[in-house]
């Protein structure tokens, strides 16, 4: 196994879910996010000459946002994110107890889908078009990579804390502690920083359908970079070692 | 019985972090300069300036949790 036999699995792998993640977005979100832009337009036609910042000239007309723009962002983040986790996963082969390399690969996008994509919107979930000011898109981008950065760096120091554990109390004690080291600490520093509060009179079905289906779609894309990645690992791995047995069988011979 | 089958002690593999490293470098940057670009190009900071990369990207902004307004 080398970490070119894992980049190309990821960034394989990647552009597939970019897919996956494209047509859940679209299917799934596209109508929340329609729905949102209608209000935002309900709004500035009632509010005369709200220095309003979308409704002045369309640069990029709708039917493109919602295909090829989404299909663009969808496949870009797909894509790096799964070479990404196939590196992590190349790092992490054979160094996690005895989990096969199959294993460890689910286990890393596993341990990515919570603390990239899940605590992050638990803190500071997607938002529809039309909610969210302007002027605290500074505040609210800082805030948002500061605690998945926070989050990451945490899961990666729980997980180390967790393997230091393995050896001498067992896979039980030691995922637990790992979980609750990280728990503890996310709940801690999530407390810590800023709540957004700028919905206003938005429509709360609109905003927790656009939610839903944003969740549902970090959730396929990561359980497709997942599931797809310990696939082609496992299999590779398979291969290799069908190919050790049968030189040592050639060599005993 | 539990004692006598020994498992067997299959050999995992290991990538020498040393051969890891400068794909993960690169690619660390590779990732971090796409996500910027997805993500919050145009909207806290702009390189370039003006608005049309975010509004390409603007549907994918949004339904990936990413801030947005």
């Amino acid at each position: 196994m080398t970490a070119r036999a894992f980049l190309v699995r990821g960034l394989l792998v990647g552009l597939l879910a970019g897919l996956a993640t494209f047509a859940t977005a679209y299917v799934v979100g596209e109508p929340h996010v329609e729905a949102a832009l209608q209000v935002e337009e309900a709004h500035a036609a009632t509010e005369t000459d709200e220095a309003g910042h979308h409704d002045d000239v369309a640069v990029v007309p709708r039917t493109q946002q919602r295909t090829l723009g989404l299909l663009t962002g969808s496949l870009s983040i797909a894509t790096v994110l799964g070479g990404t986790v196939a590196l992590v996963a190349a790092g992490t082969v054979g160094r996690v107890g005895r989990l096969s390399p199959r294993q460890s690969t689910g286990l890393v996008a596993l341990i990515g889908f919570v603390a990239v994509a899940l605590v992050p919107f638990l803190k500071y979930p997607a938002s529809p078009p039309a909610v969210g000011s302007a002027d605290t898109i500074g505040a609210r981008t800082t805030d948002y990579f500061g605690f998945l950065l926070v989050s990451v760096v945490v899961a990666v120091l729980a997980t180390g804390l967790a393997l230091r554990l393995l050896d001498r109390h067992g896979a039980f004690t030691a995922g637990l502690a790992g979980v609750a080291a990280y728990v503890v600490a996310m709940v801690a520093v999530g407390s810590l920083m800023p709540a957004v509060d700028e919905l206003g009179d938005f429509p709360a079905d609109t905003l927790w359908y656009f939610r839903r289906a944003s969740i549902a779609t970090l959730t396929v894309m990561w359980a497709a970079i997942g599931i797809g990645l310990a696939g082609l690992v496992g299999r590779l791995h398979d291969r290799e070692r069908a190919v050790v047995a049968r030189r040592e069988l050639a060599a005993s011979l | 019985m539990a004692h006598a089958v020994a498992t067997p002690e299959i050999q995992l593999p290991t990538i020498p972090l040393r051969e890891l490293g400068p794909w993960a470098l690169l690619f660390a940057l590779l990732t971090t300069v796409v996500v910027f670009f997805i993500s919050a190009d145009q909207g806290a900071v702009s390189v370039p300036s003006g608005t049309a990369i975010h509004e390409w990207v603007h549907d994918a902004r949004h339904l990936l949790g990413y801030p947005c307004h």
